[in-house]
């Protein structure tokens, strides 16, 4: 196990590499720099100012400059907000996105299983349909229309919570971002968690445990339960990676103080170390959800564990 | 026959499947809706009606379904919106298939070392977030249609040249595909003329199933208000106006809203009803 996984983070250094060379060559390839302002600035300033950043290097130096930071794990100073550094603003902004979408994903995975379950075992009655139902629509109704309509409704009209901000460990702020959020994430959950279950409560291995006499009870927890949760893990891989990106939407919205803000006016304002270092952060936050889901894979389905 | 057999028997599956069927009328409804009425409305989608701005939706006036801040026609803009959703949604859907089809085909067949490098970069881009690629790119070449397309077009092609692959591989043994090599048919040849045709099927499932995704990722652009410029509009522009001013006019956020959630809901249940009409493993 402990070989596989140094394999596996062996393997992940040139999947980050292409992702940095990528964004550094997509940024370096635009006319424009990120000091390019309307007024025009003194001729000296200019150049002290370029010279500051490196951006008076040829482009090659400036690639190897940012992979040798990048490899001591330092994205560089932001262009746009002067002074700070890019670790600076992410370590600002990812905690609201990791508690924003923690919290999504967890509403998502009880309250997604709990009807999909629920809709397997009343396969075909008016409940399954109107559920299932249900589901499309979540999955069809995107997380901009979800967000606002759910500020129009709770804070607007009822005034139960506040319509957006955030303040740091405030219950109420989170809740309306959070279930926005976990909103489409539960309605995918739900119905994939209806088809495995369907397939799994369908397979020989179960008609022989109720051939035994077992109550249903034990079938679902002792049998059913565990393949039943493998497409689950699978699909958490994406779903991880969704809710934290996905929170772009939810910030605007919501006003959060997350990175995807920073994100798009980095991109608006050429500010290329915040964008790129963002973009990796992202990245790699793919590659270890993924690997994390292969791990639990593994452990979960004996299969997979011998078949290695 | 049997080729002509396969498809009377999808058609006659998809019939019987009410939702689908459903889904596939209101799709059909929705165009031509989107097609006829910016031509039969008195309004446009971009000349202002001083005389009435800001209306809630009435019979009276003609403002059917009320206007903006501006006095533009809600109805009329919304169609526009529509029109350009389902264009972005085919035009990137087809630059997917192609992309994806032309990929996974040929890894599959030519096989060996192509094929791994090939599966390799997909395994590769699979960890690129491509929002962020797809934001970057639209701001900085410009807000250009055609860009939108491509741009999501060719970020999503990945998951439907993964399943071409694996169908590629088990037509590759079939005898149609031997008898072609001898007769001495060559490699872009056999691809084109003999494996594309045989996916067909899989490949309109996965383009249906492609498509609101692809929707939804243009509205969520222009929602961010990265794409089409303005005074033209699409439905992820018209929802993110109408989340400017909800509270006081809320049916500047529903209308479009309902209409961009029920291009998506009827593309997903066609989708899913064609998967089951043409679904292999069924059959």
């Amino acid at each position: 196990m402990l070989r596989y996984l140094l394999r596996r983070l062996l393997g992940a250094i040139p999947t980050l590499l292409v992702i940095a060379t990528l964004a550094f060559a997509m940024l370096h390839a635009v006319p424009g720099g990120p000091f390019d302002s309307a007024k025009p600035m003194e001729p000296e300033i200019r150049k002290a100012i370029l010279a500051k950043y490196h951006l008076d290097e040829p482009v090659w130096q400036q690639y190897l400059r940012y992979l040798g930071d990048l490899a001591h794990g330092n994205l560089g100073p932001s262009f746009q907000y002067r002074g700070t550094s890019v670790n600076e603003l992410v370590a600002q902004g990812f905690p609201v996105d990791v508690t924003v979408g923690g919290t999504a994903l967890l509403v998502a995975l009880l309250a997604g299983s709990a009807i999909g379950l629920y809709a397997a075992l009343h396969r075909n009655s008016r409940w399954d349909y109107l559920l299932m139902g249900l589901a499309v629509v979540g999955i069809s109704v995107p997380l901009f229309v979800i967000a606002p309509t759910l500020v129009l409704v709770f804070a607007i009209h009822l005034r139960w919570l506040p319509p957006g901000d955030w303040v740091s460990g405030s219950l109420s702020h989170l809740v309306l971002p959070a279930l926005a959020l976990a909103f489409p994430y539960t309605a995918y959950i739900a119905r994939l968690m209806r088809g495995s279950a369907l397939e799994v409560l369908g397979s020989p291995y179960i008609r022989t445990a109720r051939a035994k006499g077992l109550p249903l009870r034990t079938i679902m927890l002792r049998h059913a339960l565990r393949p039943t949760l493998l497409p689950l893990v699978s699909f958490l891989g994406p779903a991880i990676a969704g809710v934290i990106t996905g929170s772009i939407v939810i910030e605007t919205v919501f006003a959060l103080p997350g990175i995807g803000r920073f994100f798009t006016t980095g991109a608006l304002n050429r500010d290329y170390t915040l964008v790129m270092g963002i973009t990796i952060l992202y990245g790699a936050l793919i590659i270890v959800c993924n690997l994390l889901v292969d791990l639990a894979y593994a452990l979960l389905d004996p299969r997979v564990r011998h078949e290695r | 026959m049997s080729e002509r057999g396969l498809w009377q028997d999808a058609w006659r599956r998809l019939k019987r499947n009410r939702a689908a069927m459903a889904g596939g009328v209101l799709l059909l409804v929705i165009l031509l809706a989107a097609l006829l009425l910016p031509f039969v409305s008195p309004y446009t989608y971009y000349s202002p009606d001083w005389d009435h701005l800001v209306q809630p939706p009435r019979f009276r006036g003609w403002h059917f379904l009320g206007t903006d801040a501006l006095g533009r026609d809600l109805l009329v803009r919304t169609m526009w919106g529509c029109r350009i959703s389902l264009l972005v949604g085919i035009a990137a859907s087809l630059v997917t298939v192609v992309i994806g089809v032309l990929w996974g085909t040929t890894a599959g067949y030519v096989g060996g070392r192509l094929d791994a490098l090939m599966m390799r970069t997909v395994d590769v881009l699979y960890s690129v977030p491509f929002i962020p690629f797809v934001i970057v790119l639209t701001v900085l070449f410009g807000r250009e249609l055609l860009l939108i397309f491509v741009a999501i077009g060719a970020v999503s092609w990945l998951d439907i040249a993964r399943i071409v692959r694996g169908q590629t591989l088990t037509l590759k043994n079939r005898e149609f595909v031997e008898a072609a090599r001898v007769a001495g048919v060559g490699t872009p040849a056999m691809i084109l003329r003999h494996l594309v045709p045989n996916l067909i099927g899989i490949v309109i499932i996965y383009s249906t199933l492609t498509i609101p995704s692809v929707i939804l990722f243009e509205a969520f652009l222009s929602f961010l208000g990265l794409g089409v410029q303005s005074p033209m509009t699409s439905l992820g522009s018209l929802v993110a106006e109408g989340a400017g001013r909800m509270q006081s006019y809320p049916h500047l956020l529903l209308v479009p809203a309902v209409f961009l959630a029920a291009i998506i809901y009827a593309f997903n249940y066609l989708g899913d009803g064609l998967r089951d009409a043409l679904d292999p493993r069924d059959r």
